[in-house]
């Protein structure tokens, strides 16, 4: 399959584990900042295939599980109002709240549907006159578009009966969150590619220069990250601290200015608790004075009510690189897929689920071979 | 025991500890995975526990007087209940055929149980009864008994069907997963996935455009002649709801054995790999209705692939993988690079990424 195939090349992948074996003399830490990144990593085995210097954590760069689990809660009291249409992602259905989840929300009797785009959710209140219907609308910057979409549309055809849970967040201010961490241990970064499609990469610049670390905008694919490690230790092997841009073949940089312009008509950077990050300044999307009609929490007054993590999760320490989810003493015993603790168990997305179902338990693979 | 969700809903996970695991089904419990497993283990088995049921195989095998006959019974709730190649009434027959002819049966009748929603137009019901009639006739099997029930509008998603199926199984075949042994070839009698993603594709919501049409097909005839190639084969299983990678762990599970699977080697098209691209969805275990997978004695595979390729239905049949030893019942997949992953059974059924 064209585009796809040649990311995954046996002989392209040797050649750039040989690259980074030549090039590299001492350890380093380097975080994958996408989960979609981890789960490649994983998935192809690629952190086995390179070189004990290099250490790859990975980052917080999964939607659904630094969503704060007091909007999850928020999402869950809302699906069970009558005459209320709760929409989401598939992925969104499964993540524990501190009660339960969305997926029991629907057992239990309320309308929950699983959406493929923010765009369904609207055409379904179009559809539907009678019923409210809230888009709960996660996702970093590559979902924000759709969903600023759908808003717009929304004030632009008059449909008083959508609104939206914005639980949209930003990359950039989560690296920085990372960086400024006392216990920070992150040397260079992978940024996602998928992110810097819409938003370009000079967001990356002023980071680069602050902290001093080499940001490489990679992209998914075997191939993508390894080149993306390769031109990250090639940075910190030289000493040089610059962004640089892997994913050329998707990313520019000025980004998708169409994109970025509808982000900023319909949204506001606002501060907010991530999960594992607690509060990144300006690490969220609010809808801005404009669209602030379609906000239902405003909507429906809701108000936010603490709620705790379960004690045993380490999902924190696992999303800011300093736990790898196999060292999770709840790992694969108390926390499974079935039975989740945290977010990044469920997600297809999730640091956690990638390395169960890779079968990290016990160095399963290691031992057949 | 045999049962059916095949309309490959979101599937959902209990409540986190501390809060207590709320007592209702969820969809999760209908998606083959882990969720049904437990569902069986722990409500259907303890109640209704018998010999033939506890080996849990898609057909119940039972002697009548010196015959050996199958036995199985599946229900359908596919949804759109038309897709490209194929609609519910084909797949309630295909489906019902292929557990017969898996098993080692030669189907000799079945029967069909409809559940009719208010409201449903009879000109539909007449295309998909019509649908029935084809499928069994390719089949070589007739329809003998039938049940018409019909419940008030909302109750069920227009039309819901169960068939159940009964086959003879010749006295020479002895199938099943305790045969397996070490060194075992693993084929697969075609590309995988085709069902999944053309039923996906005619799903609402997610409309994209594509060529794939539903592999849904009987597979007695293809059986036929793998048995009578001669070649030693253990076990068959018709990688349904869950996909490939799911029987393959059932079988490795039932049988006590560690399985590689090489993932260059399995067959997928192109159109079904760009479709599990878009949506993030991995082929191994996305539904197929028409494919079976074999374990066969591996001097024999040859022979048994020369046997399935000559068959249309078996024509891109191939070998993915290999029993490596007995005792570590799980099934792992060999990449293109060398390394080496668990292939785990899913807890519910995959989700389409965010981003």
């Amino acid at each position: 399959m064209k585009f796809v195939d040649e990311f995954r090349d046996a002989a392209a992948v040797r050649t750039l584990i040989a690259q980074v074996r030549a090039t590299i003399t001492r350890p380093w830490t380097i975080m994958e900042v996408c989960g979609g990144q981890t789960h490649t990593i994983v998935r192809y085995g690629l952190d086995e295939l390179l070189p004990g210097e290099v250490t790859l954590v990975h980052g917080p760069g999964c939607p659904v599980c630094v969503t704060p689990i007091e909007m999850i809660d928020l999402a869950i009291e809302l699906s069970k109002r009558p005459g209320l249409t709760l929409c989401s992602f598939g992925d969104m259905l499964r993540v524990p709240g501190s009660g339960c989840d969305l997926s029991d929300a629907r057992a239990a009797g309320a309308d929950v549907r699983v959406v493929y785009s923010p765009l369904d959710a609207l055409d379904l209140a179009r559809r539907e006159p009678s019923r409210e219907v809230v888009f709960f609308a996660v996702g970093f910057e590559t979902t924000a578009p759709t969903t600023a979409m759908a808003v717009r549309q929304a004030a632009r055809l008059n449909i008083p009966n959508f609104s939206i849970i914005a639980a949209h967040v930003r990359v950039p201010p989560a690296i920085e969150a990372i960086l400024s961490s006392g216990d920070n241990r992150v040397q260079g970064f992978l940024a996602a590619g998928h992110v810097c499609t819409v938003m370009g990469i000079d967001e990356y610049r002023p980071l680069v220069e602050k902290f001093k670390v080499p940001i490489v905008v990679t992209g998914f694919e075997p191939v993508d990250l390894l080149q993306g490690v390769a031109m990250c230790v090639a940075q910190l092997e030289q000493g040089r601290a610059e962004v640089e841009n892997q994913y050329a073949r998707s990313v520019r940089n000025e980004g998708n200015v169409t994109a970025r312009d509808l982000i900023a008509e319909v949204f506001t950077f606002v501060d907010r608790r991530w999960r594992g990050l607690d509060t990144v300044p300006k690490g969220a999307l609010g809808l801005s004075d404009r669209y602030a009609a379609y906000d239902a929490i405003q909507r429906f007054g809701l108000t936010p009510a603490p709620a705790n993590e379960p004690v045993e999760c380490r999902a924190g320490d696992v999303l800011r690189g300093l736990l790898k989810p196999a060292q999770c003493p709840a790992f694969g015993s108390r926390c499974t897929p079935d039975h989740p603790l945290g977010a990044p168990m469920v997600s297809a997305e999730g640091a956690c689920a990638a390395y169960f179902r890779a079968g990290r338990l016990a160095a399963a693979a290691t031992e057949a071979k | 025991m045999s049962d059916s969700n095949r309309n490959g809903s979101p599937a959902s996970l209990s409540c986190p500890s501390p809060a207590p695991k709320g007592e209702v089904i969820v969809l999760g419990h209908g998606s083959g995975g882990r969720l049904t497993t437990e569902l069986v283990s722990r409500i259907f088995l303890p109640a209704l526990s018998n010999p033939v049921l506890d080996r849990l195989n898609d057909s119940a095998e039972m002697k009548v007087g010196a015959s050996r006959v199958v036995f199985t019974t599946d229900s359908f709730v596919v949804n759109p209940l038309r897709f490209p190649g194929g609609d519910i009434g084909s797949l309630a027959v295909n489906g019902t055929v292929n557990d017969l002819a898996v098993a080692g049966g030669q189907p000799i009748g079945l029967s069909a149980a409809f559940i009719l929603e208010e409201g449903f137009a009879i000109a539909e019901l007449e295309i998909i009864a019509q649908s029935m009639r084809t499928a069994a006739e390719r089949a070589g099997v007739a329809i003998v008994a039938a049940d018409t029930k019909v419940v008030e509008h909302g109750k069920a998603d227009g039309l819901f069907i169960t068939t159940s199926g009964i086959g003879v199984v010749a006295g020479s075949i002895e199938l099943g997963p305790e045969r397996i042994r070490v060194g075992d070839a693993v084929l697969v009698s075609g590309p995988i996935g085709d069902h999944g993603i053309a039923v996906m594709s005619a799903r609402e919501g997610l409309e994209f455009q594509t060529t794939i049409v539903s592999d849904s097909a009987p597979l007695n005839g293809l059986v036929s002649l793998m048995l009578a190639s001669g070649g030693a084969i253990r076990c068959m299983r018709d990688p349904t709801r869950g996909g490939v990678a799911t029987v393959i762990n059932e079988l490795a599970k039932s049988s006590g054995v560690e399985i590689v699977i090489e993932e260059t080697a399995v067959p997928v098209r192109n159109g079904v790999r760009a479709a599990c691209e878009i949506l993030g969805l991995d082929p191994l275990y996305v539904a197929c209705e028409g494919r079976l997978v074999a374990i066969v004695e591996s001097a024999d595979a040859d022979k048994v692939l020369a046997a399935m390729r000559r068959y249309p239905l078996g024509a891109d049949s191939c070998r993915i993988g290999t029993v490596t030893r007995s005792g570590a019942p799980r099934v792992l997949l060999g990449t293109a690079f060398g390394t080496t992953r668990l292939l785990d059974v899913l807890a519910g059924a995959q989700l389409p990424r965010i981003c």
